[in-house]
């Protein structure tokens, strides 16, 4: 008996995970740094400054326990634009990633940049964060950054 | 050391969308052709190893359907990677210089064309600082290349070139997806996809496998007249911190090609795993590729990138020509992360 | 500091477009039109349900489509007591593997209109279908398998759950 040819049989579906992660202390201190609008940085066994802080030195793998307060400016490293954010990003406008350098610290925190149009955005721009309006222990508490004097 | 060869590759066509055709069914014919290209049966194999991705696949536990298209009675030994099958080939390497088996079978697979790749990948970042902002690895691989763009001699157009050279090089790869003869000038005046990328600088989207079978010492020499010998081989990662890391380099593949010995001798070819540009060019300082090197003579992730299968596809099509007769010694390179985060090289040598 | 982050929510959503491989694709047509499909493995004999393209004994294509009556023997089954989310079942229900006249291989579904301590393997079976008019491309068009009355069958000792 000859089977008709196939074709095609599909259909969508979502895969949805409501993880819920704890932190730990050095993560935490982060995030309750952010709840309350403040960036910290962790120093590293190099006296340099990681920021987001690490609860372990990238090199040496020393326990790391020293924060201290950077940014809320700092200097745009490198950056790309998005000209079609996608879902779940942090604007639904044209925007830049970048990744900065916060006044205060040695290495750089990704994030995204809202100014308005890829012609404003060049690497070495200083920028400063834009806070959440309320703000929960997460780095979304961080809305995005913004051309510093805007 | 024990001499371990590669006997066997065999891909699958590199495909937008397989359509109809699921994992077991791309993968059971590449199977059956690469052992009886190797002229193993499975119950010869002394073990067996993949690598896929479940987020890529949507379902947990995904590989272990694939492991119908094997025929896995009497139960075989077997373990799997949730990364690129270039790292299941390492695994497989690793258990064969322990001398309890002699052969493997490897293989790697996704199909990208079910969910959106690029958000996928954005689960492989630290949950906590960056996976929440769903930065896509387009996104990220852009970050890499305007970096790369301002700190040094490459340009736009030498990655526009590396685009060209690869798809050209492709035309001659059956199973490659994108191959053609693009100029690069015509590249450049294409719109960014995410600035400072365009979309002829980014990996098409691929649904595929490749399947490759090792085997050590005399084994080797009976099932191939020229075994691929792997010569050294060798991985290692960076931080996965993209602020920490210096984008523009690939600290990680040049101490891999070091520990793997890609200087110890001449490379006739280079099948390099480079999904973007200007990544190519990264790699190809890292590596300390001189001229006359052939560079992706099968065309590259640029002309296919079977995500979890591009990076074994890379070593196998180098073993090809080595046991075809047109290389005596090539290095292979697999890349995983974001950003070129973590890097596998392969020395490979015909006798 | 008061009150410090413990834990954060990391939600995560993707979506996917899943396609049928070839054979899963008729089985699922041919739920559709009320029909079991399995398939005859041309190495080992054996018949497989659902039919998957594939012997996974044999690591070989399987062509040969064989409809099975929708009746068969429970080879085991389990009682669960907690409630799945999403689904319409309530607890205890029965989850067994029911394999179906003719077929090598057994058929995962539930079983109901019986108290839970009564089912046992060797139990025979048969499906209760929903409505026509609900039909679709889904194994759901059977609601469950429920006991036919007939004697228990003896199940070989190498039974394959």
């Amino acid at each position: 008996m000859a089977s008709p040819p196939e074709q095609l049989l599909s259909a969508s579906y979502a895969l949805e995970y409501t993880y819920t992660r704890s932190v730990g202390p050095v993560i935490g201190r982060f995030l309750t740094g952010l709840r309350e609008r403040r960036i910290e940085g962790i120093v590293g066994s190099d006296g340099k400054v990681i920021v987001p802080p690490t609860e372990y030195d990238p090199v040496t793998g020393e326990t790391l326990e020293d924060f201290v307060e950077v940014g809320p400016a700092g200097v745009v490293t490198t950056w790309a634009w998005v000209s079609e954010p996608r879902r779940g990003q942090p604007l639904d406008r044209p925007f830049a990633w970048a990744l900065i350098r916060l006044d205060g610290a040695d290495t750089a925190l990704l994030h995204a940049l809202d100014a308005g149009d890829e012609s404003r955005v060049s690497t070495g721009m200083r920028v400063t964060a834009r806070w959440r309006e309320e703000t929960t222990g997460h780095i979304r508490d961080l809305a995005c950054f913004e051309p510093e004097g805007a | 050391m024990r001499d371990v060869a590669i006997v066997s590759f065999t891909q699958a066509p590199n495909v937008r969308d397989a359509g109809a055709m699921n994992e077991v069914e791309i993968l059971m014919p590449l199977v059956a052709e690469a052992l009886e290209k190797s002229t193993l049966t499975l119950q010869e194999i002394g073990f067996t190893c993949s690598g896929s991705s479940d987020y890529l696949a949507g379902a947990p536990f995904s590989f272990v359907m694939a492991i119908d298209a094997l025929g896995a009675w009497p139960p075989i030994s077997e373990s799997h990677v949730e990364m690129d099958g270039a790292w299941a080939l390492y695994e497989a390497w690793v258990k064969l210089q322990h001398g309890a088996v002699d052969s493997a079978l490897v293989y790697g697979f996704g199909k990208s064309s079910s969910g959106e790749i690029r958000d996928v990948l954005a689960l492989q970042l630290d949950p906590y600082y960056v996976a929440p902002l769903w930065p896509d690895s387009v996104s990220l691989a852009a970050l890499q290349a305007r970096a790369l763009l301002e700190s040094s001699a490459y340009s736009e157009k030498d990655m526009a070139e590396v685009a060209a050279r690869n798809r050209r090089n492709a035309r001659s790869n059956p199973k490659a997806q994108l191959s053609g003869d693009f100029d690069s000038a015509a590249l450049l005046a294409e719109p960014y996809l995410v600035s400072p990328l365009r979309k002829h600088d980014c990996p098409p989207i691929t649904d595929g496998a490749a399947v490759v079978v090792l085997a050590a010492d005399d084994l080797a020499r009976r099932i191939s007249k020229r075994p691929a010998w792997i010569r050294g081989i060798d991985h290692r990662i960076e931080p996965h911190s993209l602020g920490v890391r210096d984008l523009t380099r690939s600290p990680s593949t040049e101490l891999a090609a070091e520990k793997a010995g890609v200087a110890r001798g001449p490379l006739d070819l280079a099948e390099l795993h480079a999904p973007f540009t200007h990544q190519e060019l990264i790699l190809r300082d890292a590596l300390g590729l001189k001229h006359g090197v052939d560079i992706n003579p099968s065309g590259g992730a640029l002309a296919a990138n079977p995500i979890m299968a591009a990076g074994l596809a890379r070593i196998g099509e180098a073993a090809t020509r080595i046991s075809g007769g047109l290389a005596n010694r090539a290095v292979a390179h697999a890349t995983s992360g974001p950003c070129l985060q973590q890097n596998l090289v392969c020395v490979l040598e015909g006798e | 500091m008061d009150n410090p982050i413990e834990e954060i929510q990391t939600p995560i959503r993707l979506d996917y477009r899943y396609t049928a491989g070839g054979a899963t694709a008729r089985f699922l047509r041919g739920l559709k039109e009320g029909r079991i499909l399995g398939q005859r493995c041309p190495s080992c004999q054996k018949v497989i349900v659902p039919a998957r393209g594939a012997c996974a004994r044999c690591g070989v294509a399987t062509k040969e489509e064989i409809e099975l009556p929708d009746r068969g023997t429970v080879t085991t089954f389990c009682v669960v007591h907690i409630p799945v989310p999403g689904s319409a079942v309530k607890p205890p229900f029965v989850c067994a593997t029911i394999k179906l006249d003719g077929a090598d291989i057994g058929l995962f579904h539930l079983v109901s209109e019986i108290p839970p301590d009564e089912v046992r393997p060797g139990m025979r079976v048969k499906a209760q279908w929903k409505p026509r008019e609900e039909w679709d491309c889904t194994l759901e068009n059977i609601r469950y398998f429920t006991p036919t009355g007939e004697p228990d069958v003896e199940l070989e000792g190498s039974a394959h759950a």
